[in-house]
């Protein structure tokens, strides 16, 4: 079966460089890839999960820290690597997208990929626009996600392709 | 374990840092001396940028105050502005705005109890591990909150910050046939809210009692939570007996809940004739539990809850897990409800022409009652906005249930707690109360003190 590849956005756009994630699935719009569902989210668990199937193939563009940080590098990260990284939360509202992940798979609801491309952000408070960091890095974000997505949809088409054969075989 | 100096835990999420909140908690001599709570919350700056905005702007700008509940802001501010106005909402319009307010509590009701209170109770650090174990549960749960996205999304344009509500109604009403998808998800929805509440029932519950005066909004004859007015059942000295119930009129809250400034929290705490108090599920269910769904009614007589027929008063702050699967299946049932009565209006809003006038209005956000108050003239330019959120209410009254709690354990005969046995005591007192902090923090920081 074909799945779909799905592109989110995690983000507040309110919140400085925390939106972008939001900022790279508006960009991708001006020029739509076919078979790929872009959206944005609150990066809220269950609506996470809720946004992709099991045969899809999920690209989440997400702004994360690290220790030590360099504001505007660009990581690429498995889900089990996001997944790693979870930290124990005392939120009352929110679990971080590693703890999503590791819901998702304690539920037998992880798609069939799923990598995190991530920007290191450096100002979260109110307001819109970004740290200098981040905004020069966006284009490269986008590049990053765009061939992300292409690869995927190969990936994806292969999959179908020796899925069909086993079937005629 | 150290009985002098300080000591800081820090917890931190793997990214997203939007908001804070931190307690600290001073034991001196084996008494709890100190216990703040102390809060970041934006709304304050809203008040300020919504003063020069135009009096149909306040739905769109305050529900970005809060992700998880922007429908109590919408609905909230849209009635305080159209009662400034003279206007007023009713009949489908008002069923359709409530049923989107169900939307709203049905998502955010079943995300507090599946993924973020229940590990409490299960012995579980978070829902992840909880998903591992109980399953069923968290499939269960994520199901209901998938039902409220969904009517938030059909009726606000969104799940999140809905984009379809304005003064005096919506943007755009739904045929009746738009509503029909809804309706399976809801019938499902509502066998899983039941069977939520026969889940949580079965918990172990510690011991508590909150003793304070309960606030919350009364419409005789239903379970008022867009409608009514606010009303305060009396505290108690120990009993777990209703107290009498008396009407706050809206008018005059800002009169009787006096909010100060204290140096702990950049939020404002509040208190209700000189003392603090609790709103929120407790205070709902106290106040209007006799007039919960029928299929809502028997599922809390069944959970051990009394027969709210009758009066009985939920106060002790663990139980308020079963008080919110009950209000989820309320929710549920009286959408069902809405949906199957629906007849669409024949205009989508009511003109809200502006005067120069002052409106308040409340209604009952998941997590308590929530208050807004505008001043606006004649062309309707807001000259004054003022907004009270539930979490600020409670602050006062979750500080006191902490340092109850903390020195009840303190009391117990035995090996004295360590700081991780508090960490995690506090942290589960403050869940009780599903506060809000700031609606985008993700870290609790704790301090104790002793000496």
């Amino acid at each position: 079966m074909t799945g779909r590849v799905v592109v989110i956005g995690v983000g507040n756009r309110f919140r400085r460089d925390d939106g972008a994630g939001p900022a790279v699935i508006e960009a991708l719009r001006a020029d739509p890839p076919k078979d790929t569902l872009l959206t944005d989210s609150d990066g809220e668990p269950g609506r996470m999960l809720g946004l992709w199937r099991p045969h899809d193939a999920v690209v989440v563009v997400e702004v994360v820290h690290a220790h030590p940080g360099k504001p505007g590098r660009l990581h690429t990260l498995t889900a089990e690597r996001a997944a790693r990284c979870a930290a124990r939360s005392a939120s009352t509202h929110a679990l971080g997208l590693g703890e999503t992940f590791a819901l998702a798979a304690a539920l037998d609801r992880m798609p069939r990929e799923l990598t995190v491309h991530a920007v290191e952000g450096e100002d979260f408070g109110l307001g819109r626009g970004f740290s200098t960091a981040v905004a020069d890095a966006l284009p490269e974000l986008i590049r990053h996600v765009a061939k992300a997505i292409d690869q995927a949809h190969d990936r994806l088409r292969c999959a179908s392709a020796l899925s069909d054969d086993r079937g005629s075989a | 374990m150290s009985h002098r100096g300080s000591r800081v835990l820090r917890l931190d999420a793997l990214a997203r840092v939007e908001g804070e909140a931190s307690l600290h908690l001073a034991v001196r001599d084996g008494r709890v001396t100190e216990a703040r709570l102390r809060i970041y919350e934006p709304p304050r700056f809203f008040e300020a940028f919504l003063v020069g905005r135009g009096h149909g702007e306040p739905p769109d700008i305050t529900s970005r105050i809060c992700g998880i509940c922007p429908v109590a802001y919408q609905t909230t501010a849209c009635q305080a502005i159209e009662r400034a106005c003279g206007v007023t909402v009713d009949g489908p319009l008002a069923e359709l705005r409530r049923l989107l307010y169900y939307g709203e509590w049905i998502e955010s009701q079943a995300l507090h109890i599946h993924l973020l209170h229940a590990p409490d109770f299960l012995g579980h650090p978070s829902a992840v591990e909880l998903a591992r174990e109980h399953r069923a549960a968290v499939e269960r749960g994520l199901r209901i909150k998938q039902a409220g996205n969904t009517v938030m999304e059909q009726l606000g344009g969104r799940a999140i910050h809905p984009i379809n509500v304005r003064v005096g109604g919506f943007y755009h009403v739904p045929a009746p046939a738009e509503l029909v998808p809804l309706t399976e998800r809801l019938r499902r929805a509502h066998d899983d809210a039941l069977e939520t509440v026969r889940w949580v029932a079965g918990f172990d519950f510690p011991d508590a009692e909150y003793h304070g005066p309960l606030l919350a909004m009364c419409d005789p004859g239903r379970y008022a939570i867009d409608s009514g007015t606010p009303a305060v059942m009396a505290a108690v000295a120990g009993s777990n007996g209703p107290a009498p119930v008396r009407a706050l009129p809206v008018e005059e809250f800002e009169r009787r809940v006096v909010e100060r400034q204290v140096s702990h929290s950049t939020a404002l705490v509040s208190e209700l004739d000189g003392h603090h108090y609790l709103t929120g599920s407790l205070a709902r269910y106290a106040v209007s539990g006799r007039w919960l769904h029928p299929s809502a009614l028997d599922a809390a007589r069944e959970a051990g809850l009394g027969d709210p027929a009758t009066g009985a008063v939920c106060r002790n702050p663990f139980r308020s897990i079963i008080v919110r699967a009950v209000e989820v299946a309320h929710a549920v049932a009286e959408a069902l409800r809405i949906i199957d009565a629906y007849e669409p209006p024949s205009r989508s809003y009511v003109a809200v022409p502006p005067r120069p006038a002052t409106g308040c209005a409340a209604t009952e956000a998941p997590r308590g009652l929530l208050y807004h108050r505008y001043a606006m003239d004649a062309d309707g330019t807001l000259t004054l906005a003022r907004i009270v959120p539930p979490t600020a209410q409670n602050q006062a009254a979750i500080e006191d249930d902490l340092r109850r709690q903390v020195q009840s354990r303190l009391d117990r005969p035995g090996e004295p707690p360590g700081d991780e046995e508090l960490t995690a005591l506090c942290e589960r007192a403050v869940r009780n109360h599903d506060p809000c902090i700031s609606c985008s923090a993700h870290f609790l920081d704790l301090t104790v003190e002793r000496g």
